[in-house]
């Protein structure tokens, strides 16, 4: 049989990364194959790739035996390509039928278009009434009028974007058996995932990418869930060379029982976390992105007040109500994932850089900023950890990933925190700098400050961290000690297969309500 | 054929010197074209447009004049803008700063005292303080767009003065003109010469630049709120308050359109009539964006959009031009230097073809 879509050889970079790399798979007709991978494995790109929204470096795309000579939109539409995108783009004010006819070619006729969507919604079983505004649909009822606006046009490959990250359990089901009927009739489906028991579930076939190679082919119906996770977080374990340490007596910062409601329709909202984090340790926070470690980091470094102030006690000293300049004065230092942005100014240059949290270490004078001591700061700050730089009058924007890193862990730790928060710490920073990176945090942790360390890399954490807790959905397992725990323990909890991380049913309801 | 526009990564520091006299240039090469087809001599007309005004004592002193309140009202209006922080109501504050000095001026008791004149400059500035208090509270409480309330203030404040100047405050023996009576001579700004209208008022203008350029340089509240406007998500981690920047952005936009106002009202006019300003606050805004919110480019901006009005009055009436084509040739000149100043920081790339 001919496949449907073959990839030859896909590459793909952005400045800096590279998304894929020398990327091939292949899908029949008729069949759903699943693109496993975390987040940043270059699932999105090599969808963006296949839909024609971005162009290939290299490699060919080829449909139906031919190869593609070149790529776009409006070709894939040709070709029977559609996409249903994790964030949908339809307009809340007008009703589903006025959405779908916006991306309709030829002539508007409504009434024609509403009979024809509610046969199509009836035959795959997608209720949905053409008339209703969407703004009254719920999040599992809008990617619904997505669907089919993809199934009006009958098409041949149909792309789903992480599409159960928004539905009930129920919904999934139905969602499920709507897509065995499709492939039933021919339709071939790409089904991206970091869920593993869906994709065991429901796929036949399954390509898994980490770092934006391919890292396993496989039959996912055959494969258990520990050997997909293997192949999706990477086997190959360092060996951890982490000397022990003496713990504080009580913890330097603890999180009491924090629920935080989420602002933002697509954010997580956080439920009855608990934390703590003993003077001498390193504390690994693991998940997969968007599970709520973002709005944690917020919480615990004072960027989001939470409700109460004993919701985060540091020292003793209960500090919920407090913001993060004043977190940062009783000695809670944070390193954010975005540099660019956040734990820097982008157009500033370093030397105004370390004065955006180390002002607090005499370079305020009468009101006025002492502009000699901020660059002597600098100096300091790039000499101690190795900033490559031209000096503190280089661009914060100018600076690499990791030697941006370095300069605002470097800031970060120079102000003497008793508690570290670090997010991401190593992210698109090279092999060497992430090195480096971790060396310091172990350093830190070793002379007797409580370092945390929100990661998706579970390589990274298994290296560094003297315990763990994962986050799934805005719960925070209980904490794992390193010594008794192993990856497959944690990345079947991170994948939401484990007994903690049930998403029930209640609280699909409330996401669903507050849209 | 699809154009996508991107900030450059580090923007060259020749180009930005170089930037406003390739603008200059083009302007000249494009207005000489454009004076040329409708028949006049370009090196005539540009000579009379920015040499002339600037030939005599007067030509000199309404230059400086009409150029203070436009410095003084960017400098406010640029230390907000940095925090994003946007007063597009500079005129109103302006105008209810007048409404406030005059009244001082007319109607408080001191009238022969000395301090007449500084307790106008109080009256002037507290007034737009308090005018553009309006937005700022509503912004902090309520999260509304400032952008808009400060500019519907500003017509609230315009039709205050026309009421005052149509009703009470009209002057009895003014023959029934809509303007106040004449301000008390201590209620006055000192001339340097009789025979010109430049008075010490342009002192402020000088302090406030300084003031202005060592709060957004210098000190380290200008610094926080700049960084909550280039990066506000950085000045959340910094912990740093964002309410206190939009306080600070409004207040002091305000008060240095209210004392402009008070300049206005207490120099070259001397009274209130419905014509305080011809524009000086929303002009302000295009001074403060071509010195590219910098005290020092204010200056420029301001000597630049001042001599511009004048150029403008000259060209019509030694050569006969009509005032839109003036009108033309000043936007044409703010044109090449807002797209050179644009130019330096982004650039505009091709995308490859698309069958769309």
């Amino acid at each position: 049989m001919t496949p449907r879509l073959e990839l030859r050889g896909i590459s793909k970079s952005y400045p800096g990364v590279i998304a894929n790399d020398d990327i091939s798979l292949s899908v029949l007709p008729g069949e759903i194959h699943a693109v496993l991978g975390e987040n940043g494995a270059g699932k999105s790109t090599l969808m963006k790739i296949i839909y024609g929204a971005t162009p290939a470096d290299r490699g060919q795309i080829v449909c139906d035996g031919k190869i593609l000579p070149e790529h776009g939109p409006a070709i894939s539409r040709e070709l029977g390509i559609e996409m249903v995108y994790q964030h949908f783009a339809l307009f809340e004010s007008i009703t589903v039928v006025e959405n779908i006819a916006l991306s309709m070619p030829g002539k508007m006729d409504l009434k024609r278009l509403a009979v024809r969507i509610r046969d199509v919604s009836e035959r795959y079983g997608l209720p949905i009434d053409p008339d209703r505004l969407v703004l009254s649909l719920s999040v599992g009822e809008r990617q619904r009028v997505e669907i089919v606006r993809c199934l009006l046009r009958q098409p041949k490959l149909l792309i789903l974007d992480e599409p159960t990250s928004v539905l009930t359990p129920q919904a999934v089901r139905t969602l499920f058996k709507t897509l065995r009927q499709l492939a039933a009739e021919g339709c071939s489906i790409l089904y991206i995932s970091h869920k593993l028991d869906e994709v065991r579930e429901l796929c036949h076939s399954a390509t898994v990418l980490r770092g934006g190679k391919v890292t396993g082919e496989t039959d996912p119906r055959q494969a258990t869930s520990a050997e997909l996770a293997r192949m999706m977080v990477g086997s190959d374990l360092p060996e951890m060379t982490v000397d022990p340490s003496e713990l504080s007596h009580l913890p330097l910062l603890a999180v009491n029982n924090l629920s935080m409601a989420s602002e933002t329709a697509t954010g997580t909202s956080l439920k009855s976390v608990n934390l703590e984090a003993y003077g001498g340790e390193i504390v690994g926070i693991a998940g997969v992105s968007g599970n709520g470690q973002g709005e944690l980091a917020a919480a615990i470094s004072g960027e989001k007040i939470t409700s109460a102030a004993e919701d985060i006690i540091l020292e003793g000293r209960a500090v919920g109500h407090l913001n993060a300049g004043r977190r940062r004065d009783l000695g809670l230092g944070f390193v954010p994932e975005e540099r660019l942005g956040r734990g820097a100014v982008p157009p500033y240059e370093l030397s105004e850089n370390a004065l955006l949290t180390a002002h607090r270490l005499g370079m305020v004078k009468h009101g006025m900023a002492n502009r000699r001591k901020a660059r002597d700061f600098a100096s300091a700050v790039i000499e101690k950890y190795k900033v490559k730089a031209s000096g503190p009058n280089a661009k914060a924007h100018g600076l690499s990933g990791g030697n941006l890193q370095k300069f605002i862990m470097g800031r970060e730790i120079e102000l003497a925190p008793k508690v570290l928060l670090v997010s991401q710490p190593t992210w698109g920073v090279d092999v060497g700098a992430a090195a480096f990176v971790r060396q310091t945090l172990i350093d830190l942790s070793r002379s007797g400050k409580a370092v945390i360390v929100i990661s998706e890399e579970l390589e990274e954490l298994f290296e560094i961290c003297d315990r763990l807790y994962v986050i799934c959905n805005g719960e925070l397992s209980p904490p794992l000690y390193r010594a008794e725990t192993n990856i497959e323990e944690v990345g079947l909890l991170m994948t939401g297969t484990g007994p903690t991380c049930a998403a029930s049913e209640e609280q699909m309801e409330s996401i669903r309500h507050a849209v | 054929m699809l154009f996508k526009i991107e900030p450059r990564a580090e923007p060259s520091r020749q180009m930005s010197i170089a930037a406003p006299l390739i603008a200059t240039g083009l302007t000249i090469v494009v207005s000489s074209l454009f004076f040329l087809s409708l028949g006049y001599n370009p090196l005539v007309t540009l000579y009379t447009f920015f040499i002339e005004p600037l030939t005599t004592m007067n030509g000199i002193s309404e230059w400086l004049l009409k150029a203070s309140p436009l410095i003084l009202i960017a400098c406010g209006l640029a230390i907000g803008f940095r925090a994003n922080v946007w007063n597009i109501g500079a005129e109103g504050q302006l105008i209810m700063g007048a409404i406030a000095a005059t009244g001082v001026g007319l109607f408080a008791p001191w009238q022969d005292s000395p301090l007449l004149l500084p307790s106008m400059v109080i009256a002037g500035m507290l007034a737009g303080m308090a005018w553009a208090a309006v937005p700022a509270f509503l912004k902090d409480r309520m999260n509304t767009n400032e952008i808009l309330v400060t500019l519907m203030l500003t017509y609230v404040a315009t039709l205050i003065l026309s009421y005052l100047v149509h009703g009470p405050w009209r002057d009895p023996d003014g023959y029934n003109f809509p303007q106040t009576a004449l301000l008390p001579y201590n209620g006055m700004f000192e001339v340097f010469d009789y025979s010109y209208r430049l008075n010490t008022s342009i002192f402020f203008t000088v302090v406030v630049v300084a003031i202005t350029w060592l709060f957004t340089e210098r000190s380290f509240l200008g610094y926080k709120m700049s960084v909550g406007g280039v990066a506000p998500a950085a000045a959340r981690f910094a912990g740093f308050n964002a309410s206190a920047s939009i306080w600070i952005g409004l207040l002091a936009s305000g008060a240095a359109a209210g004392l402009a106002g008070m300049m206005e009202a207490a120099g070259p006019l001397g009274q209130l009539s419905p014509q305080i300003s011809p524009g000086y606050g929303f002009a302000a805004i295009i001074v403060a964006f071509v010195g590219r919110l910098n005290a020092l480019g204010i200056v420029l901006g301001g000597l630049l959009l001042s001599l511009l009005y004048l150029g403008g009055e000259t060209v019509q009436m030694s050569l006969g031009l009509p005032s839109s084509i003036a009108l033309i040739f000043q936007g044409m000149l703010l044109f090449f230097l807002l797209a050179s100043n644009f130019l330096i920081n982004f650039r505009i790339r091709k995308l490859a073809m698309r069958t769309a």
